[in-house]
């Protein structure tokens, strides 16, 4: 799924983890104006950092959330590049205010005069038995706001080369990060340059016979049920936008031109979701290349609950999707 | 902490006097003629005048340099003119014109011009504070000597952008100067109404950083108060937050109703307006200390003329393009989906 596979430095196997601080060091190393903020960034995955980079780039934040990214922000305004870990995804919504009232609207409210080169990161930190208050995938509801980019990408050299490519872009990038994701490794280059760009979706495992477009730690499920379908016969080509916004519709269409079949897969709540969206689109702007219903699977509309028994059902299976698939064939 | 911010009290010059005196009157001259505008429907929106609070605004804004970055707030007219910039641009901006200094995307509430340093102008109370709190950061890493100052209202102290901000502030010793416009009024609502500690400048004890109350329609102590905050700010002592008090001569926003009792008297406005002026103030106090009036009143047509002109390129300015209504949305144009969907709808 990664170009990674073009570049001649060498590769490694690489956790999802590692892939995000990988770029992040690439980065920091390549650009002096890029800088690190966020709690607790001393100590945990980021701590090796603070030797290498010293106070003035690595800044452990006081709990502030919505200060402190706003401190990023006037940062971002004035010369610098900040990198804004705000650690678990419902985290966003203390900071929500200086991310959509200033880092989305500053170019254009300006008429172009400043910009905001800032990256927020974000952890979708569910399906792990700490209830409503930390388990939120809130991606859906940024997208909403114009002048923001997002990134919720599955692979980890995707994450490596998009987060590089927020990093460097000139305008606020929200890049989400799936925690489930984490310890799942992946092959991925050194190559300080390797970069995917924004706003390009990626054909995870072609196919012909029905489109599944899966965001985040929804693809794992989806490719077991397209191993599970392939037994059968039925030949899945799976979609990962990787970036939400701008949404990569050309890559999706040119497969539903193929297969005719549209099934939607993802983690967040379904109400106004990412694959809301590009149902809409496609029933809107492709209704003619459909040949069967669009199928939607994500989050029912209830909160995130503690009991493990609960929360598991929230979240598409491999086998929830091959049943979705089959109803569509 | 909370006396005046020690060090020597800096005067103006001769030059800067006289260009103290400039600005001020450019922005009663701005504003009075913007809310007649306004008022004859030749600026849409909402209009938010700065009449009142010209020597808190020019008396901060003369302690700066041209790179030192500044944010404003949803009443900002004045701030940019304070800091020096064109008029004809701000004009053309608050008619929603294509010259306008934003391009028309702005307008009364967002009028940012970032020629003279203007970083944002947050129409969100308290939504600057964290912006020029991580300008200052910005200048502490990159190592220059520039600082950054904010602008806010009485409002704005109670929003947890103040608080996280000023102590991220005293923290990190950046280079920050809050200077709260005081104008006693948020909106309606008054300070004693909404501050269960009246005196604003005491809140920078609880941050641990200088906090100094002045006379904001005295231009020469603000100042002296700002620029000991900024001499403290450059050489890396930290930020300082300064109350300036000051009155809003006008509405909250020009043309402004409000209904049920009336939240202040007419005699308090008419009591500020004849005896704390403080353009008529400082006029006063140039010709006491000597200065000829044929030269204020110079500087006076200067500044009406200079209104005029901005108001003439104003008008004759074209409105935007409806071609051009993504311009500025990112820094890459991107053909993005809603274009599409927009157009099919």
């Amino acid at each position: 799924m990664a170009d990674a596979a073009q570049t001649a430095a060498p590769q490694k196997q690489t956790t999802y983890l590692q892939a995000i601080v990988d770029a992040q060091t690439e980065e920091m190393d390549r650009d002096p104006t890029v800088i690190m903020m966020g709690e607790d960034l001393t100590v945990f995955g980021d701590g090796s950092l603070v030797q290498r980079f010293g106070p003035k780039r690595i800044w452990n934040t006081p709990i502030s959330e919505l200060g402190f990214t706003g401190l990023a922000v006037g940062a971002a305004m004035t010369g610098l590049r900040p990198i804004v870990n705000l650690s678990i995804g419902s985290f966003l919504f203390l900071a929500s205010d200086q991310i959509i009232n200033q880092a989305a609207k500053i170019r254009y409210m300006t008429g172009g005069q400043m910009k905001a080169p800032v990256v927020f990161r974000a952890a979708l930190y569910y399906d792990r038995a700490i209830a409503a208050q930390h388990s939120d995938r809130p991606y859906s509801m940024f997208m909403n706001v114009p002048g923001l980019k997002i990134v919720c990408a599955a692979g980890a050299a995707d994450m490596k080369g998009l987060l590089k490519s927020a990093i460097r872009d000139d305008d606020p990038v929200l890049v989400f990060e799936d925690a489930r994701l984490w310890p799942s490794k992946e092959v991925v280059t050194t190559d300080p340059e390797f970069l995917v760009p924004l706003g390009k979706a990626a054909v995870v495992r072609p196919g012909a016979d029905v489109t599944v477009v899966a965001i985040a730690g929804a693809m794992k499920p989806t490719l077991e049920a397209a191993e599970l379908l392939a037994a059968e016969g039925v030949s899945l080509e799976v979609i990962d936008p990787r970036t939400l916004k701008p949404l990569d519709l050309e890559t999706i269409f040119t497969s539903l031109a193929k297969t005719g079949r549209l099934v939607l897969v993802e983690n967040a709540h379904r109400v106004c979701s990412a694959t809301s969206e590009i149902a809409a689109a496609a029933a809107i702007e492709a209704f003619d290349l459909l040949r069967k219903p669009i199928v939607q699977l994500a989050a029912p509309d209830v909160h995130v609950p503690f009991s493990p028994a609960l929360e598991k059902l929230l979240y598409p299976t491999r086998d929830t999707i091959a049943d979705a698939v089959r109803r569509v064939l | 902490m909370t006396s005046e911010a020690g060090g020597t009290q800096a005067r103006f010059t001769e030059a800067q006097a006289y260009e103290a005196y400039r600005r001020m009157v450019r922005i009663r001259k701005f504003d009075e003629t913007g809310s007649r505008l306004f008022k004859q429907g030749r600026i849409p929106g909402a209009y938010h005048a700065s009449i009142g609070h010209e020597a808190a605004i020019v008396g901060a804004c003369m302690a700066l340099r041209n790179d030192d970055g500044m944010t404003g707030t949803h009443r900002s007219h004045g701030h940019p003119i304070g800091k020096g910039a064109d008029l004809k641009g701000l004009m053309a901006e608050l008619m929603g014109k294509a010259t306008g200094v934003c391009k028309g995307r702005g307008g009364s509430m967002h009028l940012a011009d970032s020629s003279v340093g203007i970083i944002g102008e947050s129409a969100i109370v308290g939504g600057g504070i964290p912006l020029a709190t991580g300008a200052a950061m910005s200048a502490l890493v990159r190592e220059t000597s520039q600082v950054a100052l904010c602008f806010f209202g009485d409002g704005a102290v109670n929003e947890g952008t103040f608080h996280e901000s000023l102590n991220m502030a005293a923290l990190w010793k950046l280079p920050a100067i809050y200077v709260c416009e005081n104008n006693g009024y948020a909106v309606t609502t008054s300070i004693g109404a909404s501050h269960g500690q009246p005196q604003i400048s005491l809140r920078a004890l609880g941050y641990g950083m200088p906090g100094v109350a002045v006379d904001g329609q005295d231009v020469t102590s603000v100042y002296a108060v700002v620029a000991a905050a900024v001499e403290r700010a450059r050489e890396g002592g930290g930020p300082t937050l300064v109350e300036a008090r000051t009155y809003r001569f006008d509405e909250h926003s020009t043309g402004l109703v409000t209904g049920g009792p009336p939240y202040r008297s007419k005699e308090e406005v008419a009591d500020w307006k004849a005896n704390r002026d403080p353009v008529a103030l400082y006029r006063q106090r140039l010709l006491d200390e000597g200065r000829p009036e044929d030269r204020l009143a110079a500087i006076e047509a200067e500044a009406a003329e200079a209104v005029a002109e901005a108001v003439r390129f104003a008008e004759e300015s074209p409105l935007p393009d409806p071609a051009d209504l993504y311009d500025a949305m990112f820094a890459n144009p991107i053909a993005y989906p809603s274009r599409r969907l927009g157009q099919n709808a």
